[in-house]
């Protein structure tokens, strides 16, 4: 086995353990601590295959943004201190869809790489990846940005409702309309 | 010795050329980057408390190693180390065990980029100003982290706050690093230093200097922007359960923040290692880096000693209200002057 390869399965294992943990687990906080493990192994193996661009935007987005938020919004609402624990009744539902997208991209995989196992990491420069993104690849980019732009504006207009209400009077129905909805 | 090494570099960093073996090259890197991380934080700790009771017509530690007490944090690092390690009854012990840690790593890690010279740093990444952004977003789950698992309800307020901090102020200061790197063409923190040759970047990019250090301030919850760690409200926040050793290491990963995130503001603004024009020769490399750093952790001192704590609602409007679109519109001119010119 080449280093490359020793380093891989240290940190798959690794990775591996977060998500079996993050599912396992009968505390929300500890499930999204465990998904920091997962998800950083994922930027591990980017850095592996020497994308490490692709490797920092991981942490950046995923680590730092993402799991903060949830940690957050988790605290905020309904995170247990002490001993509380959770469970689901979705077990059979969940296995059958873990299944499927395991299924799925192992079908992908083998469909796009064949049995071809080489690996051939190429260190690519930052400004080649701008380059790329923003000559080959800009329509798809715009694209993705007014995608988020309407969901920022989706948001905007949930979080605005009632106050809305309020101000235009006979706000009673439209914010318990509004309840509902979001209770729904 | 050291005008060998400031010479022209055959590899570009000054730890390859002297040794070839891998994992010599390995150990000295790791030693150097901990080294660092761990006696700079000490000395701008010991700077703050002299440059605080100096503003305060005090005195300051004066005992502690006899000469102006310059042992001061050694002797509290001793101090630390002997106090009782407590961990609440209802807390979570793993989490509340691993905290401080989640919390200090990255800021070590930061040290790995920051150029001394244009051969002394430890790496050049290529994304070099990208990764510290990266890396320092990860400090805040520790905070997050020792909030949620004090299982004390000042902690978990002290951390929801850093949490909603960092979330607010870490967008204007990525805008911010954004404009410079526009500027520069490449996210290297040698390079971003070496395209100052001809004139820092504070004087082309002012605001952005400005708004950076805002950001900073707010990330590392000093004052004015020190409301998760608010003494009068919520006792210390999500600290307020840790002792001993543990507490220890967030007061290091603080003051380690310091220096990283004024190492960091001297490459992008002030022109890094290089120094001002006529007179930068006269000194090498690392003592105008050292010296830029020294200046900016003296400034966020300062301005400890100087305003009051913001509170939490103002703290939000104005990133979000203020420092954000100003710095969507710096990026729009930076890059209309960048096609322009």
């Amino acid at each position: 086995m080449s280093a490359q390869e020793i380093a891989f399965v240290i940190i798959a294992g690794a990775g591996s353990l977060g998500a079996i943990r993050l599912v396992t687990s009968k505390n929300v906080v500890h499930a999204a601590l465990y998904l920091v493990v997962a998800l950083a192994s994922v930027a591990a193996v980017y850095l592996i295959v020497a994308a490490e661009f692709l490797a920092w935007v991981q942490v950046l987005i995923y680590v730092g943004a993402i799991v903060v938020l949830l940690l957050f919004s988790l605290m905020l609402t309904k995170a247990p201190i002490g001993r509380e624990t959770l469970d689901n009744q979705q077990r059979g539902m969940a296995l059958l869809v873990a299944a499927g997208i395991l299924g799925g991209l192992v079908f992908l995989f083998q469909d796009a790489f064949g049995a071809s196992s080489e690996v051939n990491p190429q260190v690519t420069r930052t400004a080649d990846v701008g380059v790329s993104l923003f000559r080959d690849f800009v329509l798809p980019f715009e694209v993705v940005s007014v995608l988020l732009l309407a969901a920022l504006v989706g948001a905007v207009v949930i979080a605005r409702k009632d106050e809305w209400a309020e101000q235009t009077g006979g706000g009673a129905d439209l914010g318990a309309k509004g309840e509902a909805e979001r209770a729904g | 010795m050291i005008a060998a090494l400031l010479a022209a570099s055959e590899t570009g960093n000054f730890i390859n050329d002297l040794f070839d073996s891998f994992w010599l090259v390995l150990a000295l890197k790791v030693a150097m980057v901990l080294g660092l991380a761990l006696t700079a934080p000490l000395a701008v700790g010991y700077m703050e408390h002299k440059v605080l009771a100096h503003m305060q017509h005090r005195l300051g530690p004066m005992y502690a190693g006899r000469f102006h007490g310059w042992a001061q944090l050694i002797a509290d690092g001793v101090k630390f180390i002997q106090k009782e390690d407590v961990i609440p009854k209802a807390a979570d012990p793993w989490v509340f065990t691993l905290a401080p840690a989640v919390a200090l790593v990255p800021y070590i890690a930061l040290f790995l980029v920051i150029p001394f010279d244009n051969t002394i740093f430890a790496e050049n990444l290529d994304v070099g100003i990208f990764y510290t952004l990266a890396i320092t977003a990860i400090s805040v789950i520790g905070v997050l982290m020792a909030g949620w698992a004090s299982a004390n309800k000042f902690s978990l307020i002290g951390a929801l706050r850093a949490a909603a901090q960092l979330i607010a102020y870490e967008l204007p200061m990525i805008l911010a690093a954004v404009a410079v790197v526009m500027q520069a063409g490449t996210l290297s923190m040698v390079g971003i230093t070496e395209a100052q040759h001809s004139h820092w970047y504070v004087l082309t990019q002012p605001v952005a200097f400005g708004v950076f250090l805002i950001a900073s301030l707010a990330e590392l919850t000093r004052p004015p922007f020190d409301m998760p760690v608010a003494d009068s409200e919520i006792i210390f926040g999500a600290y307020t359960e840790y002792t001993g050793l543990k507490f220890a290491f967030f007061l290091l990963s603080e003051y380690a923040g310091i220096v990283a995130f004024s190492a960091i503001a001297a490459v992008l603004f002030l022109g890094g290692y290089l120094g001002p024009p006529f007179i930068g020769g006269l000194l090498p490399g690392p003592i105008w880096m050292s010296a830029k750093v020294g200046a900016l952790a003296f400034f966020i001192v300062w301005l400890r000693a100087t305003y009051p704590r913001l509170r939490e609602d103002q703290l939000q409007r104005f990133s979000w209200v203020v420092l954000i679109p100003l710095m969507l519109l710096n990026i729009m001119v930076t890059a209309t002057l960048k096609v322009l010119v």
